[in-house]
This record gives structure tokens, sequence and C-alpha cells, in this order.
């Protein structure tokens, strides 16, 4: 008895300590970051494109890149940075609870979870919209030619409201199968579970390279959401979460005045004051944020301006083709508009 | 004398010592607690994230492809819940069922004196329980169902029964008005049976003669079903499902989510019933069949009143454990989309909703009290066994 | 004087002896014997021929993508298992530095047999060294940072590794843990014996993957801000807590069949609660219900599949994965990965059953 009461002291005693000694942890993300040395970014669980290990296990991907170009604009190396692939499911607990620093994880944004999740959403770095993959065979090229179909989707996604709120507005019956995780989701689609795969358009051009037969699929023109994808930070931490934002406006604003990774270290030296603005030749812009003045070049240096990154991950060349359409820059017609570092 | 105070003081301190262990305890216990509560609200405020149950009340706005009860995209997360519920229920008894019924085959089979038998009963039950239950799902779902045909090119039992990879599709049966009459027939059997039962088990109680059951009972449903017939004709109509677009339209479907997790999960179980039975088979003593055909029962009889009660009584609380397991292994269903309690609930809702903490504890909850409804059932069931037991002595 | 000899005994009759008379026994006793022996018959004949057509005759065995597995009539897919039979054991488990995780697994397999071969000697030297030294061991060889390894993140490891980790770590958790539970379950202080019951019967009542949910998606929650577990951490405590509250039913049995005058006698003996337990109950309760928690161990190697749904990639979630390579893309490669998998899982769980056999014969003959 003597022991156990013993133990049970030295219990509570530990017990007390961990209580006592949990005082008010600043969430000062920044300062975290810096004294850990590296950048923790939640990504997909493997989404070609946008985040998904390369074959030597490297990720890679637009989300990857904002992490990146965060990463640079922190450390000035691009490399400080950890990849945590995460659920749909666990993507904002994750975030909440400060296993991650940052989300760049094909993320919709959306009024509820801006407003009813604790979460912040600081810019939209790929405009997408919810679409449908059928097979060629089926001679479909209208979703609304869709009635009776079975759909197979992921879990817990926006998808499962849009497709619900697409069908039943065109009176169509339909079918969900929805899966925890999008690779089974692909999987039971291409056995025939379902007549369709229904997600965000960009990720239906990324999975259909996961497909037995590729070309035996085609993609529908049609759209049925907005889906603005963006990073997403805690809520009430508006420092970091400007220097989220301002990582992405950094690479929109380097395409629109023409610096790229090759040209950023003549373009120090070019007269136009809103490109040394940018680059940290003028200005105390990157002080003001709490990280160095030549941020913005190490990001453009490092990663590259956003027409890189877009060409480099998901743009024509690569296997998923996909054209910049409303990712283009405004002033092109597109919708990607940067505010000005001044 | 000194001895006695010794031993008294030592007794009050060891009652002391007991009681500061025990308090030691409550206060770690209060405090751990109170910390992880407090830790929940201030990281929960902290991020200003809704919190309470008032989801239940708001409208869903998805879909679900296998509904018991009214459901559609405008019912509320509560309805949610229960449609969840019940695909969980549903499915957890379906496979009671088949699996009950193969081990019980598959168990008799470890006891046959034929060899060829035997061991392949044993081969059966060492392969399914020592292969994961989810890998055997899988293997179901992802395996084997995906090389079914397409809906075009159904299996078909004279183009009423379908079966493909959108999963069985059987005729639906409609019933009109009339239908009720049925059913009262149907209740008057059922009557019936508990009727001639109690009579016949007192009569052989009182005055050991054996009277029939199960003739009267035919007899009393067979009148029953004909008057339901004259009265209300043939209220029953078929509606044949038939392929239109991409799918069959009417009829019931029976998803291949549920085919699948139907069959690995009795599959699986059925390996574990299967050593039950045994078990309670060989434990009921060599002598008490010797003794029951001395007595002159007939082989059924010595089977029905000898034998099995007593089997039974090794057999119920294991089996019911295992009841228990596929119960809470039908939660599995969230790998392959069936929509159970865990796949609508825990996962859809949770994800639209961000309410981690609170859609996480319902769910066990849910759980918790239906194991424990179960155990208190049980415990009730095994109390009357055992005083069935001692009555005889 | 002529010794009497009996004339030897005519032997049996040819239809009793051997595998005749066997067979009359066992398989064809009754008619209803030899119609349920012919049925048998046709079922394994039928089997073993699926089953050979598709393991040998029709399989693929080389090739270097999935043309090799496209044949009209195509049996099992081998090569894609000999392509990723690297993944399937390491996961994303950098190649260079593979040579630390069979360091591991050979350390933990030397630390292991000697253990469970009952002859082998040195067995206190060996529990110190598997339970002392290894768990550090294993912990700096995988994880790396020190001493000049380059770091692994957990989020790399994958397929037989993880479900090594998480089942040999659940096991070695859940036993300490069950016994204490198991104990404070027949407390005689009813606040000790109501948490033990509370957490014994929670455990008990909710299934592993609301667990893991809890684990993955709820705990971080539960640490004050700042504070983080691994994924691969938070799963483990999952498991282990989830596996102690069926542990600590089966030590219960154990400690309940002990008869009450071995608690006396050790009392008479002068020996305290701890005493009497660790020296006198214990030994003798753990003895009787090692079926019991073999079988707990084995229910938990199975359930560490579960993890996959989390997201971690154990054997099955890491086989499962690659099933979204393209390259191997056939209508077989599935049944090919699932049948290697649940080779895997077999060999281990049936190991443990065996094991748990001999080693239950080899304590009922000690007892004689």
């Amino acid at each position: 008895m003597k022991m156990l009461s013993y133990k049970f002291r030295v219990f509570v005693v530990v017990i007390c300590a961990c209580v006592f000694s949990q005082g008010a942890v600043a969430a000062e993300t920044l300062s975290i970051v810096k004294k850990r040395g590296h950048m923790q970014c939640g990504v997909s669980q493997g989404l070609p494109g946008f985040s998904n290990p390369d074959d030597k296990g490297n990720w890679v991907g637009m989300d990857v890149d904002i992490c990146r170009a965060v990463a640079a604009a922190v450390f000035g190396d691009d490399t400080k940075v950890k990849f945590t692939p995460l659920s749909a499911k666990e993507r904002f607990t994750a975030l909440q609870s400060g296993e991650v620093d940052m989300l760049a994880r094909n993320t919709t944004w959306s009024m509820h979870r801006d407003t009813a999740l604790g979460v912040d959403f600081t810019g939209v770095n790929y405009y997408d919209g919810q679409g449908f993959m059928v097979r060629k065979e089926l001679g479909i090229t209208n979703s609304l030619e869709l009635d009776g179909a079975s759909l197979c989707t992921n879990l817990g996604t926006t998808t499962e409201l849009n497709a619900a709120d697409y069908f039943r507005t065109n009176n169509m019956e339909y079918e969900i199968v929805a899966f925890e995780k999008a690779d089974e989701a692909v999987a039971a689609y291409n056995t025939g579970r379902c007549d369709a795969y229904t997600t965000d358009q960009s990720a239906l051009y990324a999975q259909r390279l996961k497909l037995t037969e590729p070309g035996a699929h085609i993609v529908l023109p049609q759209i049925i959401s907005k889906e603005p994808l963006g990073p997403v930070v805690r809520q009430g931490d508006n420092q970091w979460g400007d220097i989220v934002r301002w990582s992405h406006f950094a690479m929109v604003n380097a395409e629109e005045l023409g610096v790229t990774s090759k040209n950023v270290d003549t373009m120090k030296t070019n007269k136009n004051p809103a490109i040394r603005r940018l680059l940290g030749v003028d200005g105390t812009f990157g002080t003001n944020m709490g990280i160095s003045n030549d941020w913005a070049y190490n990001i453009i240096r490092t990663v590259g301006n956003y027409a890189e990154t877009f060409e480099r991950n998901v743009g024509k060349s690569t296997p998923l083709g996909i054209a910049r359409g409303v990712n283009a820059l405004w002033t092109q017609g597109g919708l990607q508009y940067a505010p000005p570092v001044r | 004398m000194i001895d006695k105070s010794i031993i008294q003081r030592w007794r009050a301190r060891v009652g002391q010592r007991d009681v500061l262990a025990q308090i030691a305890v409550a206060v770690a216990l209060f405090l751990a607690v109170y910390w992880l509560i407090d830790n929940v609200v201030s990281n929960l405020e902290r991020q200003n994230v809704a919190s309470g149950f008032g989801f239940f009340n708001e409208r869903a706005g998805f879909g679900i492809n296998q509904t018991l009860i009214n459901y559609s995209e405008d019912s509320s997360y509560g309805r949610v819940l229960m449609v969840g519920l019940l695909n969980t229920l549903l499915v957890s008894v379906i496979g009671i069922a088949l699996a009950s019924l193969l081990g019980f085959f598959i168990g008799i089979g470890r006891l046959s004196q034929n060899w060829l038998i035997n061991r392949l009963a044993l081969v059966y039950i060492e392969i399914f329980r020592n292969v994961p239950l989810l890998l055997q799902i899988m293997f179901w779902y992802f395996g084997v169902l995906r090389n079914l045909p397409s809906p075009r090119n159904s299996f078909t039992a004279g183009d009423v029964v379908f079966f493909n990879n959108r999963g069985l599709i059987l005729p639906a049966i409609e019933a009109g008005p009339g239908a009720i009459w049925y059913g009262l027939a149907l209740l008057a059997g059922i009557a019936a049976v508990f009727w001639f039962k109690r009579r016949a088990k007192q009569a052989r109680f009182v005055a050991g003669e054996i009277l029939p059951v199960w003739r009267p009972v035919a007899l009393v449903l067979v009148v029953a079903l004909m008057m339901a017939f004259l009265l209300a004709g043939v209220p029953f109509s078929l509606e044949i499902p038939v392929l239109r677009g991409f799918n069959f339209r009417g009829g019931i479907s029976v998803i291949p989510e549920f085919v699948a997790l139907v069959l690995a999960l009795s599959l699986y179980t059925a390996s574990f019933i299967a050593e039950i039975v045994r078990a309670g088979i060989q434990s009921v003593d060599k002598g008490q069949r010797e003794a029951a055909a001395a007595l002159g029962l007939s082989n059924t009889q010595a089977l029905n009143l000898v034998l099995v009660p007593q089997a039974l009584r090794v057999i119920i609380p294991p089996l019911t454990s295992q009841y228990l397991n596929l119960t809470k292994n039908s939660s599995l269903a969230v790998a392959i989309a069936y929509p159970d309690i865990v796949s609508v609930f825990a996962g859809t809702t949770l994800t639209q909703v961000g309410q981690a903490v609170e859609i996480i504890l319902v769910t066990m909850l849910i759980y918790l009290s239906l194991s424990l409804l179960t155990s208190f059932i049980m415990n009730w069931y095994n109390a009357r066994v055992a005083l069935a037991g001692g009555s005889h002595g | 004087m002529a010794e009497w000899t009996p004339k030897p005994a005519r032997p049996a009759p040819a239809s009793t002896v051997g595998f005749v008379g066997w067979a009359r026994r066992n398989l064809f006793a009754t008619p209803g014997d030899v119609a349920l022996t012919l049925f048998g018959s046709v079922f394994i004949i039928w089997l073993g021929g699926v089953l050979i057509d598709w393991a040998f005759i029709n399989a693929s065995f080389s090739g270097d993508d999935r043309t090799a597995c496209l044949k009209p009539v195509q049996g099992a897919c081998w090569p894609f298992i000999d392509a990723k039979l690297g993944q399937f054991i390491y996961g994303r488990y950098p190649e260079a530095e593979t040579w630390r995780v069979n360091l591991v697994f050979f350390f933990g397999l030397a630390g292991l047999v000697p253990m469970l071969v009952p002859s082998a000697p040195f067995k206190s030297a060996n529990i110190f060294f598997l339970l002392g030294f290894y768990p550090v061991f294993a912990f700096v060889m995988l994880t790396g940072g020190m001493f000049g390894l380059v770091p692994v993140e957990t989020t790399d490891w994958g397929g037989l590794l993880v479900t090594l980790v998480v089942a040999v770590t659940g096991i070695a958790a859940s036993l300490p843990l069950g016994i204490l539970l198991a104990l404070g379950r027949r407390s005689k202080l009813p606040i000790i014996r109501y948490f033990c019951l509370g957490f014994i019967e929670i455990f008990r009542g909710v299934p592993l993957i609301t667990v893991l949910f809890m684990a993955s998606v709820m705990l971080p929650l539960f640490l004050p801000d700042g504070v983080n577990f691994d994924k691969l951490m938070r799963c483990l405590i999952g498991v282990a807590l989830f596996s102690s509250a069926y542990m600590a039913e089966v030590v219960r049995g154990g400690l309940q069949a002990i008869p009450k005058g071995q608690y006396e006698a050790a009392a008479a003996l002068g020996l305290g609660y701890w005493k009497t337990t660790r020296l006198i109950i214990l030994p003798q309760a753990l003895k009787l219900v090692i079926p019991g928690i073999v079988n707990t161990f084995i229910g938990l190697f199975k359930d560490t599949t579960l993890v996959l749904i989390v997201g971690l990639f154990d054997l099955l979630g890491i086989v499962q994965f690659h099933f979204t390579d393209a390259s191997w893309a056939t209508p077989e490669t599935h049944i090919t990965g699932y049948v290697f998998a649940g080779a895997v899982f077999w060999v281990f769980c049936f190991a443990m059953s065996r094991y748990s056999i001999f080693m239950e014969n080899r304590l009922s003959t000690d007892r004689q």
C-alpha cells in the first residue's frame, strides 16, 4: 500500500506540473516557425499537379510551390519546409491544432469554412470548378445528360454538396457513392462502380492519369460550381496570414512585371520602381511583415513566378495539360490579380 | 496486548493509506480531465470554432445512396445520424444471421467423424480468422465485385432479378390496402406458436405428455391466410426493375458496398462462431446423450431437450461478444463507402460541420450504448439460464 | 523340452488396417459419410484447380509493367509484387537508408527467437535486451537524427515496417497497461475500481476506428497550444489504449481463477499487496491465460490494418496505394495484391496461434 500511495503522489505531482507549466503559449506562428527552423505545410495525400510525391519521394505541385514560396520568404531557403499529407477530414483540425502552420491542400474557400472553422483563407492560387469525368463510350458531352447516373466522389468535400444541388435543381436522379480517400473513389470509378467521377476539374485531369486507360475517359466541359482553391492559415494570427497572402501575390506580381526565376538577378537593377519595390531594392515591405526585405526576391529566385509554377506543374507541357483559362492574369482576361506592392 | 495494538495501528494506517490513495487518484483524475477539457475549450475558443449541438437541426444538403427511412438533401444532420445508425444496424443484423448460420454448420463440420469434412472446416477457420477483416472487405469489394458486368450486361435470373457492378437489383413487392389482412393472418400464426408451445410445455411438465406444436400452428396459419384471401384477394403486385439510362429504375437495389460488407463480415465472424459452437457442443458430457437415449428420448428430442440447452449455456456468452464485435466491425464500412454511421456521420457530417469533438463523442456514445445494452440483456439472460440450471436440484 | 510358443496372431483383416482401414473408418463409415466425402472431394478438386490455375498456370511471373499481365486468360500478376516489394516492406523510407530498417528487423528477430524457445539460456539478459536496449535502439535507428544518421520523417515510413512498429508497440504497451487495469478493476478501492471499469468498458464498447479517428482528428485539440504528437505516435497511443482494455479482461480471467488460498498463504508469509501480486498471483494468472493473451495479440496485429483509414500506410495501405499506379493497372492486380498482403498477415497470425498452442501444451505438462 505504501508504494501505491507513493506512486499516486508522484502521479499527482506530475499532473500538477503539467497543468501549471501550461502558461499562455504565444500563438505567434512566425516566431515558432523561425525557432523550429522549418515550416510545416499540410498538403493532400497525393494529387498530381498540386501536391504529389515524385519518384524520388520529393513533394511537387502547385500547392507544394506555395509552401516552398512561404519558406523562401521566411528563411530565404525554399527547402526549409516539411510536408504533412492530410485527408479531407483531418485538414482543418491539423491546422487548428498547430500540427501544420499552413494548409495548401486544394481547399475550397467557402463562407462556412472561413467563418465557422476558425481558419482564414489568404487568397486563391487556383480558380477551379467542379466537373465530371465519364467514359467516352457513353457518348455523353453534356453533364445534363447524367440523369440517373451513379457518381463516385470523395467523402466530406464541397463536391458532395454541389453534386446534390446540381442534380436537384435540374430535376435529375443520381446515386452518390462517397469514399474516404480520393484513391478509393478513383479505383471504384475505374472498375465501373460509377458512371461518373466528380470533383474539381483540375483534379479530374490529375486523377485521369491514374486510370487504366486515360484516353478512354473525357472530362466534360461543364462546370457546376465555383471552387476557388487557396492556402489557409489559422484565424487570429494576422502577421502570418499576411506572409502567406503576399507570398502568393508576389508570384502573381512577378509574372505581371515579367520577373522570372531566370532573370530575377538582372531585374534587381531594373529602373521600374514596381520591380524595385517587389524585389526589396526599395522600401521596407519585408521587415514590415517581420521577414527580410528580399523575401519576394527569394521566392522568385527559388520557386519562380506564378506562370512558371503553373506551367511546370499543371500546364500544357505536363501530363495534365491544363490551359491557363480563368487562371490567366487579369491583363490577359483571367482572374489572377494581385494588389500592388506599394 | 502490545501485539494487538500494533496490528490495530497498522490496520488504521493501511485504511488511511487506502483513503489517501483514492483521494489522490480522484484528484489526479479530476485534474487530468479538467486539463483536457480546458485545453479543448481554449483551443476552440481561440480559433473561433463553433460548438454545441445546434448543427443537428441544420440542413445536410448531401445525398446518401441507401436510406431505410425517408431522407433527402433537405433533411437535417440529425436525420443523417438516424439513417447511418439504421444502415449500421441493417448490415449488422443480416451479417449476424448469416454468420451464425455458416458458423453453426462449420462448427458441426469440425466435429464430424468424416476426416475430409473435418479438415475442410479446419482450413476454413484457420484461413478466415487469421487474415485482417479490413483486407477481406477490400478483397471482396475492390478485388472481386469489380469484375462484375456493367448494368447493360447484367447477370439475370428470368429478367426479374439482376446482378451487376451496381449491386443486386430485386423486384419490389408492392402491397395494396388489403395487405393488412395478410399481416393479421401472420400475427395469428405467431400468436399460435406461443400458445401451443406454452400448452405443450405445461402438458410435459404436468402430465409428461408430448403434445404436437407445429401441426396445429400450421393449421391455424393456413386457415387465417385463407380467410385473408377471401377478404382481400391478392393485394400484392411486383414492381420489376427496368434498365433505363445508366441504371435500373424501380425494384429494390442492394448496393455492392452492402454485399461486400455483409459477405466479409459474415465469412470472418463465422470462423470464430464455428470454434465457439464446437467448444459448446464438446462441453456437453457424453453421458448426457447416453442418458437421454436410456430414457427413451428420440434423437431429435435428445438434441432439443438435453443437448442443445446445455451447449447453449456455454455458447451464448462468447457468441454475444462475437455479435457485438461484428456490429463494431461494421464500422469498417467507411473504407468502401457503405453509408453507415461512421461514414455519413463521423465522416461526411464531420467535415461539413467541422465540429470533431461533438461528432466523434456522439458516435462513440452510440456504439457504447449498443454494447452496454447488449451486455445488459446478456446478463439478464445468463441469470435466467443459471436459475433454470439450479432449479432441477 | 519343447517350450510352448503361441502361434503368431493373424494379421488384422486388410480392410481394417493401413490406408484402407483408415479410410473406411474416417471417410466411408456410413452412406451419409460417403456422400459427404464425395462432395468434399469434388469441392477440393474444383477449388484446388481454380487456385492452381490462378496462381501458377495462368499467372505471369516476369515483366516490367502491366503489359506482362494482360493475357486473354490471366491469373495472378506476380511481377507487380516483385516490382513493388521494396515499397511494400519499407514504404517511402529512403532507399539508401533501408539498411537501418533491416538492422532493426534483424536485431528484433535475434532477440525474439531465443526468447520464444523455452530451452534457450540467458533469459533474463534476453529480456533486458528486448525491453531495455532494443526499443531505444530501434527508435534511434528508425527515426535517425542522432549519431550522424539522416533523420527520416515518420510520414515516409510505410509497408510492413509500419505494420510491425504499430503491432510491436501495441503489444509491448498493452500487456503492462492491461495488467494494471485488470488489477485496478479487482482493487478494493472503489474509486480506482470504477475508473478501471469505466476505462475498460468504454474502450471495449466502441470500434477501434472511432478511437483512431479520435486520435487523429481530436487528440490535437486535447493538447495545449503548440504541443503536438506525430501522427504515427497518435495512432500508436490509440491502438495501445484500445488493446489494453481487451488485455485487461483477459488478465482478469486469469486473476479470478487463482484460488483464495494463494492470497491467504501470501498474507501468512507477510507479503504486502504488490509483492503478493508480483511474486505469487501474476505468474500463475498470466500462465493460465496465455492463449487469451496471444489471441489479443493476434487481434491487435490484424487491427493494425485500420491505420490506413486515418492515412498511415501500413502493409495493406501501401498495397492499396500502389493499385493507383497506372503502369500496373490490370484486372488481376488487385486480387494479386490482396492475396499477397493476406498471405503475409496470415503467416504472422498463424505462427502466433501455433506458438500459443505449443506453449499451452508445454505449460499443461508442467503442471502434471
